[in-house]
C-alpha cells in the first residue's frame, strides 16, 4: 500500500516538474491580453495624424552624429512571452563613417537596424523604450522613436535608405527595374515628370557600374544575375541621395568575387554621398575590411564596441575573441579549430547573469552576479564584461610601471 | 581535357614516393575520367540544334582513400553537379565514375542501391534536408535497416552510438527535426550518412548555411571523425577558408571544367591560374591592417547554355591574350601533382 503512495507521490511530482517546461492555456491567455494592452496603447501613439513637429524634435548629444541609439529596447510582443530582441542598445553613427553591426544570427542586428527605420513587423514587434535620435539634412533632429507613421514615410527612403540580404525577394518580380527605380522619385518628389526621373535613374544604374543602364532600365529583375540585383537595390538606395544607408547582410548570398565588387562599391559610395553606412554582417572579414567602428552584439545585447582595430588587434570579451578564433584562417595553422561550446540562450526566458555565462571558457566568481555593465576601457571601447575591471587593473598596473621607468 | 591512365598512374607514383618512399603505391578510391553532364533546354526533344547548359564538361580526378579533395567555385560553376552526377543522382551524359574498381556508369540500379551505402552525400541546406514527420531516431536508422547494417536487435543501440559519434546526446532520439537549431541538424545529417559505415561523403557544403561558431563545430566534427574512421571526402564550398583548412587537394572550377587542381599547399604557396589568383585575392581577412593587393574581377560569371570561345574565362581575366580568345587551354601539370589550364604557361 505504501509502496504505491509513494509511488503516485513520485508521478505528481514528475508532472509538477514537466509542467514548468510548458505553458498552460490560462499562462497564454494572461499574457496574450497583457500584450494586446500594451500593443494597443503603442499602436495609438504610432497612428496619430497631424502631430505638431515639437513633439519628436529633440537636440543631439553630439552634432557630429547621423544616429545615436540611446538605451534602446525593441520587443516582439508573443503568446509565448515577451521576446527582448533588443534590450538596452546604444552606441553612435558618426558622420562620414561605416559602423559595423556583427553578431551571430538571432543576436538582434537585423531588429536594431530595422528599428531605425521604423520596420518591425508590427502589431507584435514595437520599440518599446527608448530613443533613435537622427539628425537630418536640414539641420533638425528626430527621435524617430516617437515620430508618427505618418511622418516617418517622408524620412524613410529619402534620409535613409536601407540595402535589404536577398536581392531577389526584395525586388518586386512583377514590374521592371526602371518602373520601380521610378516609383521611389514620384513618391518622394512628387513634381517630378516621368522623363526626368528615367533620366535619374538611368544615372543611378551608371553610378553604380552597370553595363547597359538603358537596356537594364526596361528588363525585370529575374533576368539579372545575383550580383546585378544587389547593384540595382543599391541604386534604389541612392536615389534620393540618403544621408546614411543601412546595408543589412548586403554580400552574404553572394560569391566571393562578387562580394569583392559590391564592397568596392559601398566604399566609393559612401565616399561619393558623403554620408553614413550601417554595416551589418555576421562575417569578420567584411566587417574588418570595410568599418570604422564594430559594435558586437549578442542577445540583444551590446557586449563589446570600439574601433576596428580596438575589436580585431585587444578583443576582451571571451565572445568576441572566440569569434575571432573559430574561424579558420587563410594560410593559418593546421591546429584544431576553437569552438564557442553550445547555442545562443532562449531569447524569452533569459537569465538574470551575464548571458554568455554557460559558453564562456573565462568564467570566474563574479560571473554569478547580476548582468554585467558597459564599461569603458579606452575613450572609444566599451565592454560589457567582469573581466574588463581586471584586465583596467592590469592596464593601469603597466602604465604604472611605465611611469615609473620612465621617471628613472 | 582528358587525361590518359599514365599520367594518373605517375601522379600517383610522385605522391607516394614524396610522402613515404619505402610505401607501396596507394590504390585511388574513386577515379573520375572526362566526367560530363550536359543539361538539355527547353523542352522540345526533337528539334535541331538543341542546346545544352553544360554543367560539368570533362572533369577528371583521382581521391586516395582517406584524403579530402575540396572543390571551388562560384555559384554556377557546376561544383553541385559534378558531386551529384557521382552520386548519379543526375544522370551521366558521358564520362568514366570508377569506385573502388566499380564503374558507376554502367552498373544497374539495383546494383548501385547496393553500392549506396558506401558512398554519401552531406546536403547544404539542414532545414530541408530533414524529414519533417520522422525522429532523429527513424531519419538515421532508415537507411541503416533498409541497408541491413546491423542485426534487428542492435538496432537501437548502434544509432544511439553513432548519434553519440556526433555528438547528439541520446534522448534525442524520439524528438523531431523542427526542435533543433541549424547546426544540431547538420550533425544529424552527419549521423544521418556516418551510420552507414561510409567510404566516401560528399559534403555539398556542409556548412554555408550556419554562424561562424557553429561551423567551427561541424568542421572539426568531420575532422575528428576522417582521423577515426578514415572517411574520404568530397568537400564542395565556395568558403576558400575552410577549404583550405579541410582539404589535401584542391580543385578550382569555372564554367564546368577544372582550370587548377594540386595539392593545397601548392595552391596557396604558387598560385598560377588567374582565376585562382582572383578568388584568393577575394577573400576578406579579419584583419584590419592587412593590405594585400586585390584584384576585383569585372562582371559576373557567364550564362554555362553560352559560354564564352577559347579559354572559359578570358572574359573577366586580367591577363587575356589573343590566343584566349580561340584556343581553350589544356590542363597540364606544371609541377607533380599541379595540374593548371592556362595559356600563360607553355602548353607544350
Amino acid at each position: 500500500m505504501k509502496n504505491i503512495v509513494d509511488k503516485i507521490k513520485i508521478k505528481r511530482k514528475k508532472r509538477k516538474e514537466e509542467a514548468k517546461h510548458f505553458i498552460s492555456k490560462e499562462q497564454i491567455k494572461k499574457t496574450a491580453k497583457e500584450n494586446s494592452r500594451i500593443i494597443k496603447q503603442l499602436e495609438r501613439q504610432n497612428n496619430r495624424k497631424n502631430v505638431p513637429e515639437e513633439e519628436y524634435i529633440t537636440t543631439m548629444r553630439d552634432p557630429n552624429n547621423v544616429v545615436e541609439f540611446d538605451n534602446l529596447h525593441s520587443y516582439f510582443f508573443t503568446d509565448a512571452g515577451v521576446v527582448k530582441a533588443v534590450d538596452g542598445v546604444s552606441f553612435d553613427i558618426p558622420k562620414r563613417s561605416i559602423v559595423g553591426v556583427v553578431g551571430e544570427s538571432g543576436c538582434g542586428k537585423s531588429v536594431t537596424s530595422l528599428s531605425l527605420m521604423k520596420l518591425l513587423q508590427s502589431p507584435t514587434g514595437q520599440i518599446f523604450d527608448g530613443e533613435i535620435r537622427y539628425n537630418a539634412k536640414d539641420g533638425k533632429a528626430y527621435n524617430i522613436s516617437k515620430v508618427p507613421k505618418a511622418d516617418m514615410n517622408r524620412i524613410r527612403g529619402k534620409e535613409m535608405s536601407m540595402i535589404f540580404q536577398e536581392p531577389m525577394t526584395s525586388l518586386n518580380p512583377v514590374f521592371k527595374i526602371g518602373d520601380q527605380l521610378d516609383e521611389v522619385l514620384f513618391l518622394h518628389f512628387p513634381e517630378m515628370g516621368k522623363e526626368e526621373a528615367k533620366q535619374k535613374s538611368i544615372s543611378m544604374l551608371k553610378t553604380v557600374n552597370i553595363a547597359m543602364p538603358e537596356s537594364i532600365y526596361s528588363r525585370y529583375p529575374h533576368e539579372l544575375s545575383g550580383g546585378m540585383r544587389q547593384r540595382v537595390m543599391i541604386a534604389m538606395a541612392l536615389l534620393c541621395d540618403p544621408n546614411l544607408i543601412i546595408a543589412d547582410e548586403p554580400t552574404t548570398a553572394l560569391d566571393v568575387t562578387i562580394q569583392a565588387q559590391i564592397l568596392d562599391l559601398l566604399r566609393n559610395i559612401k565616399h561619393d554621398i558623403d554620408g553614413s553606412i550601417m554595416l551589418i554582417t555576421h562575417d569578420l572579414g567584411v566587417i574588418a575590411e570595410m568599418a570604422d567602428f564594430v559594435v558586437v552584439m549578442y542577445a540583444g545585447r551590446i557586449i563589446e564596441k570600439g574601433t576596428v582595430r580596438e575589436i580585431f588587434k585587444n578583443p576582451i570579451h571571451p565572445y568576441t575573441v572566440g569569434l575571432q578564433k573559430s574561424i579558420p584562417a587563410l594560410s593559418g595553422t593546421k591546429d584544431k579549430l576553437y569552438t564557442i561550446p553550445g547555442t545562443v540562450p532562449n531569447p524569452i526566458n533569459l537569465p538574470n547573469y551575464c548571458y554568455f555565462r554557460d559558453r564562456c571558457n573565462k568564467r570566474f566568481d563574479k560571473c554569478d552576479g547580476a548582468y554585467p555593465e558597459l564599461t569603458q576601457v579606452s575613450p572609444t571601447h566599451y565592454v560589457a564584461c567582469y573581466l574588463a575591471d581586471e584586465m583596467k587593473a592590469e592596464i593601469k598596473a603597466k602604465f604604472k610601471e611605465v611611469d615609473k621607468n620612465a621617471k628613472r | 581535357m582528358p587525361k590518359d591512365n599514365n599520367q594518373e598512374v605517375k601522379k600517383v607514383n610522385v605522391e607516394a614516393t614524396k610522402s613515404n618512399p619505402q610505401k607501396t603505391i596507394v590504390k585511388p578510391l574513386l577515379v573520375v575520367e572526362d566526367l560530363k553532364k550536359y543539361f538539355p533546354l527547353g523542352s522540345s526533344f526533337l528539334a535541331k540544334n538543341r542546346q545544352y547548359v553544360k554543367a560539368v564538361d570533362g572533369v577528371s580526378f583521382t581521391i586516395d582513400p582517406g584524403k579530402t579533395l575540396g572543390v571551388v567555385g562560384e555559384s554556377g560553376c557546376g561544383k553541385t553537379t559534378l558531386g551529384r552526377t557521382i552520386l548519379r543522382l543526375h544522370s551521366i551524359t558521358s564520362g568514366k565514375v570508377m569506385y573502388d574498381d566499380i564503374d558507376l556508369v554502367s552498373i544497374s540500379k539495383k546494383e548501385m542501391t547496393k553500392l549506396r551505402p558506401k558512398i554519401q552525400i552531406i546536403f547544404q541546406d539542414p532545414y530541408s534536408s530533414l524529414s519533417p514527420r520522422m525522429t532523429i531516431g527513424e531519419i538515421i536508422g532508415e537507411a541503416v535497416r533498409q541497408h541491413g547494417i546491423v542485426p534487428k536487435d542492435e538496432y537501437k543501440d548502434y544509432i544511439i552510438e553513432t548519434m553519440r559519434l556526433c555528438g547528439l546526446p541520446a534522448y534525442y532520439f524520439s524528438r523531431y527535426p523542427h526542435e533543433f537549431s541549424g547546426g544540431q541538424r547538420q550533425r544529424i545529417s552527419i549521423a544521418r550518412s556516418l551510420a552507414l559505415k561510409p567510404d566516401l561523403i560528399i559534403c555539398d557544403e556542409p556548412v554555408s548555411a550556419l554562424d561562424v561558431s557553429i561551423q567551427a563545430q561541424i568542421i572539426n566534427l568531420l575532422v575528428e571523425l576522417q582521423k577515426n574512421m578514415g572517411i574520404t571526402y568530397i568537400f564542395i564550398s565556395h568558403d576558400l577558408s575552410v577549404v583550405e583548412y579541410i582539404s589535401d587537394e584542391i580543385m578550382v572550377m569555372y564554367l564546368g571544367t577544372v582550370v587548377e587542381h594540386a595539392s593545397t599547399k601548392q595552391i596557396f604557396g604558387n598560385t598560377m591560374h588567374p582565376y585562382t589568383k582572383a578568388l584568393l585575392s577575394a577573400v576578406p581577412v579579419p584583419d584590419p591592417d592587412s593590405k594585400k593587393q586585390r584584384i576585383i574581377l569585372t562582371g559576373d560569371i557567364p550564362s554555362p547554355a553560352n559560354p564564352p570561345k577559347g579559354c572559359k574565362f578570358h572574359t573577366r581575366c586580367s591577363e587575356c591574350m589573343e590566343i584566349c580568345k580561340t584556343v581553350e587551354p589544356k590542363l597540364k601539370e606544371y609541377e607533380p601533382g599541379h595540374f593548371v589550364a592556362c595559356h600563360l604557361y607553355p602548353q607544350d
